[in-house]
């Protein structure tokens, strides 16, 4: 690595395409970061999944930051990487507070973003249309204190320690691990043809 | 053993003392039941964090468990007979060693190893039980974070020695506490004082 980090090529790609869509980007520590504007968010990693200078083929993960300062909006983070090229790219996306925090849903992009859109929701409180199945994945079923990792959530929770206690105890243990979410067979479907030839051939794995 | 002991049943004391009083015979079978408990202890193992790597160096071959009367480690609760949990536990951790603990069959006893399992340790925070104490009753606290090998077969030799003291004839020994109402196994007051922040947490604000 160089000394002073260039800025990723598709930071200026993005705005010859999308223009103040997708305006503002910096260098952070080596890498870009781009903030693009929450409703066209979609569209914009779709594009960078798709066009065939971007590639970005993998969502390495999806996450949210609160600042400290309460009138900063929150903002959501995708962390992408394009396996053919090597290369890396941070989109942002401000989630203004006196909204409500709602986003599209990139699922139907990165199948990998299931488990990470359900964590922000389960942390963050971001809700995110078009999830399939947007539920708590860390906190467990029953849990009502809100959302832990934002700014106004006290430490120790919200209700006390007995009511706590007693919350968790009444949980419902099958909801935790269910074996239809631990199965791999669920997923046959959705696999990659070449995986499916292998595993209908018999191999250990599926039933 | 207080707050971790079974509620009181309404004991009719003239007939306990009809029944057995304490004489040479009871104390020589308590001598002879409590020195074949206190030597076969199986352990089930529940561990959920560092403390468990302790463990697992505790039963291996360098500290070996095995001296002690513990050589299987019993991986299913119905074939243990002290439950050691090894590590923090978090509310949603919390039904399942409860469970755990339902489907040992008496008599069984539990130690709680390490900070965390016993106060909450450094984990003051909205995700974990402080100390498992207000899930099941505990009879020997491991101090340590985690404790040595030799920390934890301290606790293991003072479990021997408290099974020691027991009596087969004492019926409130072997009583199982059940959930009330509420679901919870101690007073709400309780479960609060025994979670109240201690030593460094007390300087934590709520909201900070």
């Amino acid at each position: 690595m160089s000394g002073a980090a260039a800025e990723n090529p598709s930071a200026a790609a993005l705005r010859a395409r999308f223009g103040a869509a997708a305006g503002r980007s910096a260098v952070v520590l080596g890498a870009t970061v781009v903030t693009v504007e929450r409703e066209r968010a979609h569209e914009i990693l779709a594009w960078l999944r798709d066009d065939p200078d971007q590639r970005y083929d993998y969502l390495v993960d999806v996450t949210a930051v609160e600042y400290r300062d309460r009138e900063r909006p929150l903002e959501l983070v995708w962390q992408l990487r394009s396996l053919p090229r090597g290369v890396m790219l941070r989109v942002k996306a401000d989630l203004a507070k006196d909204r409500p925090l709602e986003v599209d849903s990139v699922v139907d992009l990165w199948r990998g973003a299931d488990w990470l859109e359900r964590e922000v929701w389960d942390m963050f409180g971001v809700r995110f249309r078009g999830h399939p199945d947007l539920r708590r994945i860390l906190m467990w079923e029953n849990y009502a204190e809100g959302h832990p990792l934002r700014k106004d959530f006290p430490l120790r929770g919200r209700f006390s320690r007995s009511e706590q206690v007693r919350r968790a105890l009444g949980a419902d243990l099958r909801a935790h691990y269910s074996m239809e979410e631990l199965s791999i067979a669920e997923a046959y479907d959705a696999l990659p043809a070449d995986v499916r030839e292998r595993l209908a051939a018999g191999e250990p794995g599926r039933d | 053993m207080e707050l971790t002991g079974p509620l009181p049943p309404p004991s009719d004391e003239a007939e306990r003392a009809g029944f057995l009083s304490p004489n040479w015979v009871t104390a020589r079978l308590d001598d002879l039941v409590n020195w074949s408990r206190a030597n076969s202890l199986w352990p089930m193992a529940f561990g959920t964090a560092c403390c468990a790597i302790e463990f697992m160096a505790t039963a291996a071959s360098r500290f070996d468990l095995a001296r002690f009367g513990m050589e299987r480690v019993a991986y299913s609760p119905r074939q243990a007979d002290v439950l050691i949990c090894a590590g923090r536990l978090p509310f949603k951790l919390a039904p399942v060693i409860r469970r755990v603990w339902d489907q040992m069959p008496q008599p069984k006893w539990c130690i709680s190893m390490g900070a965390c399992a016993s106060t909450g340790g450094i984990f003051d925070n909205y995700a974990m039980v402080q100390g498992i104490d207000t899930i099941v009753p505990v009879d020997v606290y491991v101090p340590g974070c985690p404790p040595r090998p030799e920390g934890l077969l301290y606790g293991i030799l003072m479990l021997q020695k408290k099974i020691k003291r027991e009596t087969v004839f004492d019926p409130d020994l072997r009583v199982e506490r059940l959930a009330d109402q509420e679901g919870l196994f101690l007073e709400p007051e309780a479960v609060d004082e025994l979670s109240e922040p201690f030593g460094n947490s007390i300087h934590q604000t709520r909201s900070a």
